[in-house]
């Protein structure tokens, strides 16, 4: 009966793409490119494309991934999504040491901070938690070890984050809530005392990041549907500030941009010190940089950098040492893309970092593909092609389609009056059977 | 939530005597599904946080008009203490009433006409009792999603959970409005101490909310001795129209009462 609602969303759910994503390794050894069910990772260090290879005895990915995550000492990797799958990494041999079969498509994944477990989250709310190495290791590995610890009440976890003491687990949904869990000792019982919700959003929150002075206190950060990037004390659910992007985008685009209304945050990423926030927003080809005063408590626009027309970021990673920020663009299985590759488009922006990017007087670049590190050969094994560039046509169509399926999966139907009563009569315990 | 009082009868009556008073409004005319899918998109209003939740609406006499301003961020206050979830045609929260004079409580329920039969009573009940049930509010939402919207950390020291859907099909228990994720969500708005309070007359259902309870690591059974003694236990089988149905046909009625509790880690 009410579920006709529930099953149609999920049935244009999926043909729906998945964005691609970017994952630096903490120390800079190495970076991840995901686009559909293929993981590209090349190390950084050596200078060479990494292959993958698979003891877990799980399948590899057969749909595309929708969430990829570095430990936070770089030592595990873990990926997962639309195949219900998640595969667990070691990062020095890039072998896959654990397969977890889910029994829902997996929309986020986090590694907790000890390295010990893996949590993922569903479309139905619920975040579950494997213990790294246990079903792993031998043939027997695919049997589902995971349990339930919490969960949202039938809302799509956007984003996962261990908060940098490892205490807090924190998840966002669709719904606008971001809830600060507190991660026990022995999390496989379920994790049930929550610290704080942190509300304020007013559409759905796609992602969150934390960010630290140097001496240790920490702070959450979140963008959403509701094109507002907001500073959170989670201990205390209280929102410290929040800066509307939406003003700002709307002048840099052309007015007839800015008509449909879309311009949700798609990613967030702070600089090490916390004193940078990049923002990659839906219909805006650059990234945006908001200066973040976490002793003020102040989140304010800083500059834009601006990149080609057709450049619409959607994913975004920088690795601690190295002051690279990796931006991405690229979708899963277009429609009307012949031939088997996966487009997907990389840039970096150097000195992502306090000091000369913040200065008013330097006008930010983004790296030509020449300057890149280890040119050619990196830009092959992440992007899949070199040529991407001259495609502008197919990257235009690429942001429109992710942005539709983005819109479609977050945002809230909205129907007229007459259009719910219609809908009403229509259910199905009123229909006569034929 | 399927539930309803019938306790508005003889009092009615007497009332509607009153001259001028404002008339209890008639159940005839608010007739709805007893069912309402808890899953779906919301459409009405929900507050972004509890600071947005508007108290001078729902307790003129406690927020008189132009000094919510002063008292909003006024830690002295009066905040709302009890929540009745699923509160059906409010039969508990005009029991309550009287029973807590100055404590703030709200009924929280997702049928639509049902919040305005409640809320038209509430308003014929003060016209009728000057001074008294201005105490008492409703609020139509979808408590399973929204309950950190209207309430702040340990704000609640009880909630109240009285003839729930029972949804038998396995496949719906996920609408079941006590489970062990929701219950973390009751334990962060309830006080370290607080009463959460369930009955129900479906055996299954019954088993299923002590069993939730009990597993849950921040509940604790209330022992049978001081149950006796609390003079709410007695209303949860008796001001409810669903209640009051239940001991008409000599049905029984399963309750498990519980305190919130801090955890304890080994």
């Amino acid at each position: 009966m009410e579920d006709t609602a529930v099953e149609e969303a999920e049935v244009s759910g999926a043909a729906e793409l998945a964005p691609a994503l970017v994952a630096a390794h903490p120390l800079g050894r190495s970076v991840a490119v995901a686009v559909g069910p293929e993981l590209r990772v090349f190390d950084l260090k050596a200078g060479s494309v990494v292959s993958l290879s698979d003891d877990s005895g799980g399948g590899s990915h057969s749909d595309a991934i929708r969430a990829i995550s570095f430990s936070a000492n770089g030592v595990l990797f873990a990926s997962a999504g639309d195949d219900k799958l998640v595969k667990v990494w070691r990062t020095d041999s890039w072998c896959c040491i654990q397969t977890i079969t889910s029994e829902k498509r997996v929309s986020t994944v986090a590694i907790s901070n000890d390295g010990m477990y893996i949590t993922f989250a569903d479309k139905f709310g619920l975040i579950w938690l494997v213990t790294v190495g246990q079903s792993g290791g031998g043939q027997e590995s695919t049997d589902n070890n995971s349990v339930s610890i919490f969960g949202h009440y039938c809302s799509i976890i956007t984003s996962m984050k261990f908060s940098p003491d490892g205490l807090f687990i924190v998840t966002a949904d669709r719904d606008f809530k971001i809830r600060v869990t507190l991660f026990p000792k022995k999390p496989l019982r379920g994790a049930h005392e929550i610290q704080s919700f942190c509300l304020g959003h007013t559409e759905f929150v796609s992602c969150i990041a934390f960010t630290c002075l140097s001496e240790g206190s920490s702070f959450l950060l979140s963008g959403g549907g509701d094109s507002t990037v907001r500073l959170w004390d989670y201990i205390n659910g209280c929102l410290l500030d929040t800066c509307q992007v939406r003003d700002k985008a709307g002048e840099l685009l052309e007015p007839n941009e800015t008509e449909d209304n879309n311009l949700a945050i798609a990613d967030i990423c702070p600089t090490n010190d916390g004193s940078l926030v990049a923002v990659a927003i839906q219909s805006f080809n650059g990234i945006m940089l908001l200066a973040c005063d976490l002793v003020a408590k102040k989140l304010s626009f800083l500059k834009v950098i601006t990149m080609e027309k057709c450049y619409i970021p959607i994913s975004l990673a920088s690795s601690f040492s190295a002051g690279l920020l990796w931006t991405v663009m690229g979708a899963s299985n277009m429609p009307n893309q012949a031939g088997s590759q996966l487009l997907t488009r990389l840039h970096i922006i150097p000195h992502f970092k306090n000091g000369i990017l913040a200065s008013s007087d330097h006008v930010p670049t983004v790296l030509v593909d020449s300057e890149v590190p280890h040119g050619e050969k990196l830009l092959l094994a992440l992007q899949g092609s070199l040529d991407i560039a001259k495609q502008d046509e197919v990257l235009a169509s690429m942001q429109a389609a992710l942005k539709v399926s983005m819109h479609k999966m977050l945002v809230k139907k909205h129907y007229s009056e007459e259009r719910r009563e219609h809908r009403k009569r229509g259910r199905n315990d009123k229909k006569i059977k034929k | 939530m399927t539930r309803g009082d019938g306790t508005n009868g003889g009092g009615g009556g007497q009332q509607q005597q009153q001259q001028g008073a404002r008339k209890l409004p008639r159940k005839r005319f608010y007739r709805a599904r007893a069912h309402s899918n808890p899953l779906s998109d919301s459409h009405f209003p929900i507050p972004i946080s509890p600071d947005e939740v508007d108290l001078s609406q729902h307790y003129p006499r406690y927020f008189p008009a132009g000094e919510d301003e002063g008292r909003d961020g006024d830690a002295m206050a009066p905040r709302i203490r009890f929540a009745d979830v699923g509160c059906g045609f409010g039969g508990l929260l005009v029991g309550l009433s009287t029973l807590f004079p100055d404590t703030l409580m709200i009924g929280m329920e997702l049928r639509d006409k049902v919040t305005e039969y409640v809320k038209e009573r509430i308003l014929a009940l003060r016209a009728s009792n000057l001074g008294k049930y201005d105490n008492i509010s409703i609020v139509r939402t979808n408590s399973m999603k929204y309950i950190p919207n209207y309430f702040r950390k340990a704000q609640l020291s009880k909630m109240f959970f009285l003839f729930p859907d029972p949804h038998f099909k396995e496949k719906n228990h996920r609408r079941r409005v006590i489970s062990m994720t929701l219950l973390d969500e009751y334990a962060y708005v309830m006080e370290v101490g607080g009463i959460i309070y369930t009955i129900t007359d479906v055996e299954e259902l019954g088993e299923w909310m002590r069993s939730c309870l009990e597993k849950h690591p921040l509940f604790e059974a209330i022992p049978e001795e001081e149950i006796k003694e609390d003079p709410v236990v007695k209303l949860l089988s008796t001001a409810t129209e669903e209640g009051q149905k239940v001991a008409r046909n000599g049905g029984q009625t399963f309750q498990a009462i519980f305190r919130r509790i801090s955890l304890q880690e080994e």
